[in-house]
């Protein structure tokens, strides 16, 4: 028991559970039960940002994608459900041949990955040793453009100041796409 | 403690038995206090419509009313509509429950150089804000797997209010970050050190109007009268949760109860001074770690004495708002969000930034000087991590340098 | 020479490539979810795993825990990742709009059904 690394068990749970969940939510046909595990899949995945030092990467995600995205996903799933549960199958030959695809894709990526040196992971002593640095000041520097971590390091300014129009342009274009059309029925009547 | 406990045993039993001890503190006022705040709510909305509330069981007062209402809720059978889809039937209020709960994780009940706190992260705020977000879903696959429209209706709802109201609230969040310059819970309760008027709410007039909006805000997103339009009995019989019954229907409701805690603590601990008092009590009699481990403890105590006080008259002042106004329609509770709400969050947001830029380093409306001790708490440890003890753990260390990440000051002081 | 990494899994530290496995998998999964799925919402939930596991990738590769210091992406990763996230959920709000725009042009959200430009 001992010579157990907790944070490689909990990185082998968190993975485990991820993995399990995004496997159901592409075998599973019923769109809310997709909806729910891809829910704990994305939970899962921001554990194993946590675990690799990104605390507020993973606290974004926990608050954006799976409390704000999938809410309105599944938002989405009620607003255009005809029947009850909608069910839509997929047939048999499809799976078989969605299953080889992938299996040679992830075969050739996991192969690829495990076969550099350097990505195996370092000595336990020099894990031990790595000191815990806070990141949301850098990160937040970073996004203004003044990079505290690394000096040669470019800021992120233009990128943020273009990310933040992009969304200003979405949330209006999203609102213009599903506005109630008036029909003309509608203003006759007035 | 883990590391306290790990000289005595294997280090995994260690940290496990740590764990589930903070499990267990969790688990106990998460429960007990729904039990208390469900009395509390009937006495108090007894008192507002002039009647007595409960009055027999359990002698004076009728405090143990809501034990007797949890046996019966226990021996009560355990339905699910036919058309149901079970899975998701069964599972939902557990998702609730687990999110309501999951929050306190973060939550610090006392600061300083040992806080009071069950996992001590950087980003302790976004945790909290994150995890309350997912209490929705919840409701969300409880309204959907029931079958039954007017639980579809209250999901609905739910789903569309919890989306909209978490932009203002996240703004609001975002003023008393901006001022202790961290996102660490326990840095910003330890700036608001000393007498009330260091309190984040009375800082300028933009905090103490955020504050308001905060509360607001809170009540809406944990759907509590008058945004109670999710279960509004009037139109949706009982919304999302009219197909439950028994120990499910009352997970739901510990949800609830749990949730309105957290936001309250929150709101102590953002804007009402957290684990310090308005008269800095703990300061005048030297209970500090400094003096003794005993005396350190007392402080401390007073300190989670202080936050849950202060998160008990958040709930009680919840209640009462709900006995008192109506409800409101869908869409004035939509315009209250994105008419009113989110523009004064970003205004006030906007002002908080302008005044710290104009008057930093000042409280209590720019009338008092903060003393540099108190201001500069966000790099303590420099001068006490020489008196710390060596044999510290890696999770202290890292408690540690949380602290020392540079406040906003001190890098505005630096140019940046 | 696969067989080197699960020797020790338990005892030494992950890598860069354990993350990265199951960032793969993950973006598998997406990738067959577009694939397979006929519900358009279905397809977006693909889209949103695939996403995802590229987003482990970026954080895996920005770590100080899982290489060293020296080649390691540092904060960049973290930064991407940021805006990953973000750049997601401008997507799902435009593809969410444009799914409730099919529905009530089409009374379906089968996303074969859209085939009025097939010549």
């Amino acid at each position: 028991m001992e010579s157990i690394y907790w944070p490689s068990f909990f990185f082998f749970l968190f993975s485990g559970l991820a993995c399990a969940f995004a496997v159901a939510v592409l075998l599973s046909s019923n769109i809310v039960r997709m909806a729910f595990y891809l829910v704990l899949s994305l939970g899962a995945t921001a554990g194993l940002m946590f675990l690799a030092g990104a605390e507020f990467v993973g606290a974004m995600q926990l608050l954006i994608y799976v409390g704000g995205t999938l809410v309105l996903l599944i938002f989405g799933v009620m607003l255009t459900s005809q029947e009850r549960f909608v069910v839509m199958k997929t047939w048999a030959g499809d799976w078989v041949k969605a299953f080889l695809a992938g299996g040679a894709l992830l075969f050739i990526l996991a192969y690829a990955a495990f076969s550099i040196p350097e990505w195996r992971g370092i000595e336990r002593a020099e894990a031990d040793a790595v000191e815990a640095q806070p990141s949301v000041t850098p990160i937040a520097m970073g996004l203004l453009g003044a990079r505290t971590d690394d000096p040669d390091g470019s800021g992120y300014l233009l990128p943020f100041e273009i990310v933040s129009v992009h969304l200003l342009v979405v949330l209006i274009g999203a609102a213009y796409l599903a506005r109630a059309k008036r029909s003309r029925s509608s203003l006759e009547k007035l | 403690m883990a590391a306290f406990l790990s000289q005595y045993l294997w280090t995994w039993l260690a940290y496990t038995i740590a764990g589930l001890v903070h499990v267990a503190l969790i688990l106990n006022l998460v429960a007990v206090g729904a039990l208390v705040f469900i009395w509390l709510e009937r006495k108090i909305s007894g008192r507002i419509q002039d009647r007595l509330g409960p009055t027999r069981v359990g002698g004076k007062f009728g405090w143990l009313q809501t034990l007797a209402d949890g046996i019966k809720l226990l021996t009560k059978e355990d339905l699910a509509p036919e058309g149901a889809d079970h899975f998701l039937f069964k599972i939902a209020p557990y998702v609730s429950f687990c999110a309501s709960i999951a929050a306190f994780i973060a939550i610090p009940f006392a600061g300083g150089y040992y806080p009071w706190i069950a996992q001590h992260l950087n980003v302790g705020v976004f945790f909290v804000l994150a995890v309350l977000g997912l209490e929705v879903f919840g409701v969300i696959l409880a309204g959907y797997s029931s079958a039954s429209k007017w639980s579809l209706f209250g999901a609905m709802r739910e789903a569309a209010q919890v989306v909209s109201y978490e932009v203002p609230l996240g703004m609001c969040v975002v003023v008393p970050v901006l001022i202790a310059g961290s996102l660490d819970l326990v840095v910003i309760g330890d700036t608001q050190a000393g007498w009330f008027t260091n309190w984040l709410v009375f800082h300028d007039p933009f905090t103490f109007i955020t504050f308001w909006v905060y509360f607001t805000c809170a009540t809406a997103s944990v759907n509590r009268a008058p945004f109670d339009l999710a279960e509004a009995e009037s139109e949706l019989v009982a919304g999302f949760h009219t197909e439950y019954s028994g120990l499910r229907w009352s997970f739901f409701f510990m949800a609830e109860y749990g949730s309105m805690f957290s936001v309250s603590i929150l709101a102590s601990i953002l804007f009402l001074g957290g684990w310090h008092g308005p008269i800095p009590i703990t300061e005048f009699l030297g209970l500090s770690p400094e003096n003794g481990p005993f005396l350190g403890y007392l402080g401390q105590l007073l300190g989670a004495v202080n936050v849950i006080g202060k998160g008990v008259i958040g709930v009680c002042v919840m209640m009462w708002i709900r006995w008192t106004l109506p409800r409101l329609r869908i869409d004035q509770v939509m315009a209250t969000c994105l008419k009113y709400c989110t523009p004064i969050a970003a205004i006030m947001f906007l002002g908080a930034t302008l005044w710290q830029l104009q008057l930093p380093g000042k409280t209590f409306f720019g009338l008092i000087e903060v003393p540099e001790a108190v201001y500069a708490i966000g790099d303590g440890g420099s001068d006490a991590a020489g008196q710390m003890p060596e044999s510290e753990s890696p999770a202290e260390q890292q408690d540690r340098i949380a602290q020392t990440t540079p406040s906003a000051s001190q890098i505005s002081r630096k140019g940046l | 020479m696969l067989s080197i990494p699960f020797a020790n899994l338990l005892t030494e530290p992950v890598g860069v490539a354990h993350y990265v496995t199951v960032g793969a998998i993950l973006f598998i999964c997406g990738a067959l979810c577009m694939a397979t799925k006929r519900n358009a919402l279905g397809v977006l939930m693909g889209i949103e795993l695939v996403l995802n596991g590229a987003n482990l990738n970026f954080v895996a590769f920005g770590s100080r825990y899982l290489r060293d210091d020296a080649n390691s992406l540092g904060l960049d990763g973290q930064l991407m990742a940021l805006f990953v996230i973000v750049l997601a959920a401008a997507e799902a709000a435009v593809a969410l709009a444009i799914a409730l725009n099919f529905y009530n042009n089409h009374d379906s959200i089968d996303v074969d059904r859209a085939d009025q430009l097939r010549g």
